[in-house]
């Protein structure tokens, strides 16, 4: 089947503004839109620019905008979109080139929140128990790729661009509920900030732009109502 | 800014004690061991760290934990060896059947976050050729956290190497290796936000790049996997070690070759042929499904041979069905996933349909078990040079990687390499640099971005990733490789001639694709020679004409190294310590 993909594109060296540009692509059904991409940049326009490492879902390298929902370009196929599909970039992101972002302020954000387990305590010859239920407690905020999906598709993150945003709450939460975490004092001071938590408005986007299927939103609920807790 | 097509002559030198090519599991625990050492360190990748493709790892990683029944590194060793069709060097599998205990249990202290058992230990399931007792039965070895164990070493590591403040340099493609009379002294890079070069000085270089699974037409690996750094080192008379044993692992979605986690059938999954048979009871009939990686595979492609795939066609099915929901969605959630994503398939109620996949390079750069890069049969160090994960030949693999085996290698001898790098900086001055020493890998790019005509980079790469994987692959036979010898060389040729139609300096990924091809077909020349010359069958490498295993001729790794004519070929010992080699029955 022949795929119309309209591309909204933007090379810094020679636009002013970005453009949208169409190209007609000969594709198949369970085909990936990664793979339309690569179409159009092997066989009709090698300047085309993305980003992509390994095309099935977990490395984060390729969100973007198509048809109107943040999506990793490599997880939603032809099939689920129609023949005519519209990719941009990520939005909220300032764009360096065609579909690539500028990631800087969102790793940036994602350093904030001191993303690393803190237990300063001495560790046992063996590992440390931990239950398969408090394992289970923050198993679902482990699986974020930091595609940046979320935090892009945030109406409170674009109205405020110092907002830490979903991904970087997301990151904090997975220690915040761990167990053998001794940190979540520092974390949740850090989130307590007026570009944090509250900023959320409960808009739900994030989740539903998650490819990993992560209920972002519950995480930030339950990281607000760790600091509510925490100041009574 | 600078007009397009033409690069800045500016040269960005920066000075680091020690450098990090890559940002995968290896070159992060390395970068590790470094910054907790004190030592000023910068590490580059073309991606973002995040991104390596560490994180696709899935099954797990073994390690001799006993948390649920009796095991021993003795025992993980001899699997390793006896996996390795007896080419593994027994020193470094001892190395890393007792150094993966300590290694998983850091892991842990370091918050990876396990799945665990109903005491709260670390959890630990069954994998391929992995078994109690030299040889008795499989054993529950592999640790994991559901089946994306790769994912959450990834993010931890570098979740750790942000908390010692490791200074990364993302989105860096490392382009020239600098070793200059017998000493490493830096690399060469290009920023692609911007295409300026970079030049790195430093004395001690760490080359942890991962796989070059893309010169194969279906693979596992990431688009990004094109064997730089081992087609830097080629490029400066380092030799490449038994590049003829690339693995091929069974269970690929077929036609994009997307994998599907060995766990599955360490949680109990069966294949399947037409007829429904279990095929694999008539070829290892005691670990069936869980034999290594290189006998399943040409298993599946015996069935297809002989008309037995799915209707006659060119796949068999992985079953799941009689495992249950809860053990699939709890253990096997992201390659169920996969399964409903890219075929449509609900492996809960359906087999899945599945064939083999280009996977990973058991040979590499040779290095001992320091992670000192070595150069010559009598393992002479070349100073300042490192390399450790899959772009790295310790050899700990030999013939055939046993499943997991990989997180292990990465992680043991990333931290080696780490070690040693910090000991041997210690005290010493950065080595002098030639001013104009990024000058010769400047020209191929300004060459390169200046071809008005010529042939397209995916024309040539497609070419040569069908012809690999068509005379390459499970199975291999001396005219077609002879035949392969000769379109490698041509393709290398038409390369000379590549095109790329992007000019600009913003990130231009044509250039780098280019760049990569580059890469891949020097992978390809030296794996195609290697496998010509080998003539016997072991482990991954199996030859039609030469079907047995020849230890009186063949007991000995392939050293090959790059000539302005054809590859050189030299060969130096297997160590045997414990285990003399025996026939490989499962």
């Amino acid at each position: 089947m022949q795929v119309d993909l309209r591309i909204l594109r933007y090379d810094p060296e020679r636009d002013k503004k970005p453009h949208w540009e169409t190209y007609r692509v000969e594709s198949a059904p369970m085909d990936r839109v990664l793979d339309v991409l690569n179409a159009v940049k092997w066989e009709k326009d090698g300047t085309l620019t993305y980003r992509r490492s390994c095309a099935h879902g977990v490395c984060g390298s390729d969100a973007m905008l198509i048809n109107g929902r943040n999506r990793l370009a490599c997880k939603i196929r032809v099939d689920q979109l129609g023949k005519k599909i519209s990719v941009a970039p990520l939005p909220g992101f300032a764009v360096i080139k065609d579909l690539v972002v500028d990631m800087e302020d969102f790793f940036a954000k994602y350093r904030s929140v001191h993303p690393y387990q803190i237990d300063e305590r001495p560790m046992p010859v063996t590992e440390r128990l931990q239950s398969p239920e408090d394992r289970a407690r923050y198993d679902d905020t482990t699986k974020c790729i930091l595609c940046a999906a979320c935090t892009s598709s945030c109406p409170s993150f674009w109205a405020k661009d110092t907002y830490v945003g979903p991904a970087a709450i997301v990151q904090a939460h997975r220690f915040i509920f761990d167990t053998r975490d001794e940190g979540s004092d520092e974390r949740l001071e850090i989130l307590a900030d007026a570009d944090g938590v509250w900023r959320c408005r409960t808009i739900f986007n994030c989740t539903e732009a998650c490819p990993r299927g992560i209920d972002i939103t519950r995480a930030i609920l339950e990281v607000s109502s760790a600091i509510v807790e925490r100041s009574v | 800014m600078a007009e397009t097509g033409t690069l800045s002559r500016r040269q960005l030198v920066h000075e680091y004690e020690a450098v990090i090519v890559g940002a995968g599991g290896a070159g992060l625990w390395a970068a590790l061991e470094l910054a907790r050492s004190g030592v000023k360190t910068a590490v580059l990748t073309k991606l973002y760290p995040t991104r390596s493709h560490t994180g696709a790892a899935q099954g797990g990683i073994c390690a001799a934990l006993g948390n649920h029944e009796e095991d021993h590194w003795e025992w993980h060793m001899f699997d390793t060896v006896k996996g390795g069709d007896y080419l593994v060097d027994q020193d470094a599998a001892e190395v890393l059947a007792k150094e993966a205990i300590e290694t998983v249990i850091e892991l842990e202290h370091m918050g990876l976050p396990f799945n665990r058992t109903p005491d709260g230990k670390i959890d630990q399931r069954r994998f391929g050729g992995h078994t109690r007792n030299y040889g008795e039965a499989a054993v529950r070895r592999a640790c994991f956290a559901a089946d994306r164990t790769g994912h959450m070493i990834l993010q931890t590591l570098y979740q750790q190497c942000i908390k010692h403040g490791v200074r990364f340099f993302d989105e860096y493609h490392v382009v020239d290796l600098l070793i200059d009379g017998g000493q490493t002294r830096g690399v060469v890079a290009y920023r692609i936000a911007d295409g300026e070069i970079h030049v790195f000085r430093s004395g001690a270089v760490l080359i942890a790049t991962g796989g070059f699974g893309r010169m194969f037409k279906i693979t596992s690996n990431a688009l990004s996997l094109t064997g730089d750094g081992v087609a830097l080192a080629y490029r400066r008379g380092v030799p490449l070690e038994d590049m003829e044993f690339y693995q091929i692992h069974p269970t690929g979605i077929v036609g994009i070759g997307i994998l599907l986690s060995e766990a599955a059938r360490g949680e109990g999954g069966y294949l399947r042929n037409d007829s429904g048979e279990r095929f694999m009871e008539r070829y290892a009939p005691k670990l069936m499904e869980l034999a290594p990686r290189d006998m399943v595979s040409r298993a599946i492609y015996m069935e297809i041979r002989e008309g037995r795939g799915i209707n006659g066609g060119d796949y068999v099915y992985l079953d799941l069905t009689h495992l249950g929901r809860e053990v699939i969605e709890s253990k096997l959630p992201d390659i169920t996933e996969f399964a409903r994503v890219y075929q449509g398939i609900e492996p809960i109620t359906q087999p899945v349909p599945i064939t083999p996949t280009a996977h990973y390079a058991q040979g590499g750069i040779p290095t001992n078990v320091d992670a000192r890069v070595v150069v010559d049969e009598v393992n002479t160090v070349l100073p300042g040079l490192y390399a450790a994960g899959e772009c790295a030949c310790v050899s700990v693999h030999g013939a055939n990687r046993l499943g997991t085996n990989s997180l292990v290698d990465i992680l043991v001898f990333g931290r080696r390499a780490g070690r040693s790098m910090a000991k041997d900086v210690a005290g010493q001055g950065l080595p002098d640099l030639d001013p104009d020493a990024s000058e010769p890998v400047r020209a191929e790019i300004e060459a390169l971005r200046g071809r008005e005509s010529g042939e397209s980079v995916n024309r040539i790469r497609t070419e040569l990733a069908a012809v690999m994987w068509e005379r390459c692959g499970v199975f291999r036979e001396g005219a077609g490789l002879e035949r392969l010898t000769g379109e490698v060389r041509d393709l290398r040729h038409r390369y000379a001639n590549v095109k790329v139609e992007d000019k600009g300096l913003v990130f231009n990924t044509d250039l780098l694709e280019a760049r990569e091809l580059g890469y891949l077909l020097d992978c390809a020349e030296a794996t195609v020679a290697a496998a010509l010359a080998r003539t016997e069958s072991r482990g991954g490498h199996y030859r039609e004409d030469f079907p047995e295993r020849n230890d009186t001729d063949w007991l000995k790794h392939t050293l090959i190294y790059r000539t302005d004519g054809d590859p050189q070929l030299r060969y130096k010992p297997v160590t045997i310590t414990r285990f003399q080699p025996k026939p490989r029955v499962y």
